[in-house]
């Protein structure tokens, strides 16, 4: 029925690796320019300016309504037009993750900015320190501290979405599992290991995040 | 760069701009990319519905039998679901289920490719609803569940008849982004050659060279239709809320 | 704008008008560059496909790469993978400047870039399971039928479907390998495409005898190297390599080399023997589009 005899470790090194690179890449370079721009974006949600809270809010909320494979079509159509020559769908990748996080990580930092009791931005204002000062100093520490695990799934649930840069052809994991199953004429062997691959680095890190949640949360 | 809306207008194979936009269709008859488009809608609406079912049925069944206090066997089960559905991209699941379950498996050999679709986009989703309803479950204090067995119910008849009628009220709010989250993930299926939406993006987009005007329709229908799900959802919210009854999630919305 | 962004923005303008300018020679540009950019595809065996790890092999592949040791002797090849959406902008802009895949000529695509002497020739027929009934488009009727998303196939099946009164399903694979899994597993009675494409995924399957190749031919698609517009020199270059390698057997051994000899992978002959076209065209090379073959 199955064949998995083509599959040795010399093709895993010739067609897999170089994606698995890729992917953890993307992942990483994604969260976090998701999470600088994402807090950029949730400090202007929150700032109390009506036309930044318009902007800000006009961008997470479209964001989120439109499928991530739609943005992946969108930037590879308009980036090579904005900056007036085709980069490749790499990079295309990496430009479309970033802005695309950033509305999720805004999401997630300013829930965990408004959990953070009133109390102590009073308390840092009663100290003397400006709006700035406070958020740097007293806020943004304890938020983030408390949004490290839903950061880290965040995370995950990132890399899992690596995988629909499929659809501009990108190098990433997916993509060489797919040109192996093609070359080798083993494509159902080759999706297979390609979800057991998937599976085990998602797990993986699932239970490591199971794991810094015990340690990191801040018992109140 | 004009954009160039009389391209809905053309006929798909001979590029003619057809008049009054709509085609006659039939085998003999014009087809324009107006007609593409909405049968694309249509076809992504008939996806994250019929998906959307069966991810509500499974992921309650699973979430229920997480919670059951006597049936660790059933808790591990319910588990090992989860876990095996959120840690695999639910691209690679839909490349599963189309190319090598009903090649594996016999029965789903001549299962029509909606079906595998529905199934491989409902039970990825069926794993984040069946963590929703165990959290919404455990939400309810635990005074509810020990009133219901001292009522003299019996474990099936207490979780239908004291919580989950509250759990199910508690989690409207992440059951309305799990809905979008369907309609928008729906996209995979251009994957598999189903014809919705962002295949429709994609083919007519290449097609016509009119990417620009393609994309805005196509997103634009996407946003509306996001933004309809969350007025049903909120409308939904209302009729079914039991005034005086305050959450205790914490988290969430 | 401070003095100094103006500057930076000026050198930049004119350095892309420099390399802009570029376009229209690409030996120049090449040698300027230090290197030169072929565009190939992965999965289009036996004319263009990788081994992995960067490495690509195939009949044309191997033909460019003599031509560019020929015409840009000492100048170091880089490798890009194209495919069927992204090849034709690629080699417009610049990123690409030699595509070596499996490119049809038309008249159409001939707006945009120009093609060399016709190397191969492929006739789009329809595989088939080796027990189906079905002898020619006609007996299509009422089955589902696959085929690729992006080739030329697509427009070719609607076409046909609309000239015979005919319906029939159409189901689309997002690559061959994934349009021949279709027919393979039965969800399509009949896979259309170049029948160079159908004999290679028919010979890489686990059981080749339960395929065939059926049907009249569908279109005649002359399959062309690629390159630039409005670069004659560039072309003259080429054209005249080819023209050489057709005349003294080269041509011929390649051919033999790629189609009818057991290749990597997996050592399988694809063993498709040359055409009656092709081989006239090995006597008479010409560059004519689709159009021409098919009036």
């Amino acid at each position: 029925m199955l064949d998995f005899s083509v599959f040795t470790p010399e093709v895993f090194k010739a067609y897999i690796l170089q994606g698995l690179y890729f992917s953890f890449l993307l992942t990483l370079v994604a969260t976090l320019g998701g999470i600088v721009f994402g807090t950029a974006l949730a400090l202007l949600r929150l700032s109390g300016v009506k036309a930044l809270e318009l902007v800000a809010a006009t961008y997470v909320n479209g964001m989120r309504s439109i499928p991530l494979l739609m943005v992946l079509l969108w930037f590879f159509l308009m980036v090579p037009f904005i900056i007036g020559r085709p980069i490749g769908a790499e990079l295309t990748a990496v430009i479309t993750f970033i802005a695309f996080e950033a509305a999720y990580f805004s999401e997630i930092v300013r829930a965990g900015i408004q959990s953070i009791p009133r109390g102590q931005v009073y308390a840092g204002q009663a100290l003397g320190m400006s709006y700035g000062q406070n958020m740097r100093l007293v806020i943004l520490p304890q938020a983030f501290r408390n949004m490290i695990p839903v950061f880290l799934t965040q995370t995950i649930i990132l890399f899992q979405d690596t995988s629909l840069v499929y659809i501009i052809t990108a190098h990433d994991l997916l993509h060489g599992f797919t040109v192996a199953g093609n070359n080798l004429s083993r494509p159902r062997e080759s999706y297979i290991l390609a979800a057991v691959l998937y599976f085990v680095i998602c797990f993986s890190l699932s239970w490591t995040v199971k794991r810094v949640q015990q340690k990191v949360a801040i018992i109140r | 760069m004009a954009l160039d809306w009389q391209v809905f207008c053309q006929d798909t194979i001979e590029r003619t701009v057809v008049a009054g936009c709509f085609g006659t269709g039939g085998a003999r008859g014009t087809q324009t990319y107006l007609d593409w488009l909405i049968a694309a809608w249509g076809q992504t609406v008939l996806v994250s519905a019929l998906s959307l079912v069966v991810a509500l049925v499974v992921g309650s069944i699973i979430g229920t039998i997480r919670t059951l206090p006597e049936s660790p066997l059933l808790v591990r089960i319910g588990n090992v679901w989860v876990e095996f559905f959120r840690n695999i991209p639910l691209l690679v699941q839909l490349f599963l289920w189309y190319h090598v379950v009903p090649v594996l498996f016999p029965f789903f050999a001549d299962t029509p490719k909606l079906a595998l679709v529905v199934t491989a986009l409902g039970l990825f989703t069926s794993a984040r609803i069946a963590e929703q309803v165990r959290a919404g479950v455990q939400a309810l204090p635990r005074g509810q569940r020990y009133a219901g067995m001292a009522l003299g119910f019996t474990t099936p008849q207490y979780y239908r008849y004291v919580l989950l009628p509250m759990a199910f009220r508690i989690i409207v709010p992440p059951l309305t982004s799990e809905a979008m989250n369907i309609f928008k993930n729906s996209s995979v299926a251009f994957a598999v050659s189903i014809t919705e939406l962002t295949f429709f993006a994609q083919q007519a987009g290449e097609e016509t060279a009119r990417g620009i005007e393609i994309y805005l329709a196509v997103t634009a229908l996407y946003v509306v239709s996001a933004f309809a799900i969350n007025r049903v959802m909120a409308v939904i919210e209302k009729r079914a809320r039991v005034p005086g009854f305050v959450a205790s999630t914490g988290g969430g919305h | 704008m401070k003095k100094k962004h103006l500057l930076a923005f000026a050198l930049a303008a004119l350095a892309a008008t420099g390399a802009f300018a570029q376009l229209n020679d690409t030996l120049a540009k090449a040698k300027a560059a230090g290197k030169v950019v072929m565009g190939t595809r992965e999965s289009s065996a036996p004319l263009a496909y990788t081994l992995g790890n960067n490495q690509f092999v195939g009949y044309h592949v191997e033909l460019c790469q003599r031509i560019l040791k020929a015409v840009l002797p000492g100048v170091p090849v880089e490798y890009v993978a194209v495919t069927s959406a992204n090849r034709i902008p690629l080699v417009q802009n610049g990123t690409v400047d030699i595509e070596c895949g499996s490119t049809t000529n038309n008249v159409a695509r001939q707006k945009d870039v120009a093609f060399a002497l016709t190397t191969y020739v492929t006739e789009v027929r329809t595989a088939v399971k080796a027990n189906s009934k079905i002898k020619s488009v006609a007996d299509l009727n009422g089955k589902t039928v696959a085929t690729t998303t992006g080739t030329t196939s697509v427009a070719l099946l609607r076409k046909n479907k609309r000239g015979q009164g005919i319906q029939f399903n159409e189901v689309y694979g997002k690559d061959h390998a994934d349009s021949f899994l279709l027919l393979e597993s039965g969800r399509a009675d009949a896979f259309v495409m170049d029948d160079n494409i159908l004999a290679g995924l028919i010979a890489g399957s686990k059981n080749p005898k339960d395929f065939k190749i059926v049907g009249e031919t569908l279109n005649v698609e002359p399959i062309a190297i690629m390159v630039r517009k409005d670069d004659p020199k560039f072309k003259a270059a080429v054209d005249d390599y080819i023209r050489k390698a057709m005349k003294d057997g080269e041509i011929k051994l390649l051919y033999n080399k790629w189609f009818m000899q057991p290749i990597p992978p997996k050592n399988v002959a694809v063993n498709l023997p040359m055409g009656s076209i092709l081989t006239e065209l090995v006597k008479n090379p010409n560059d004519k589009p689709a159009e021409d073959f098919n009036k």
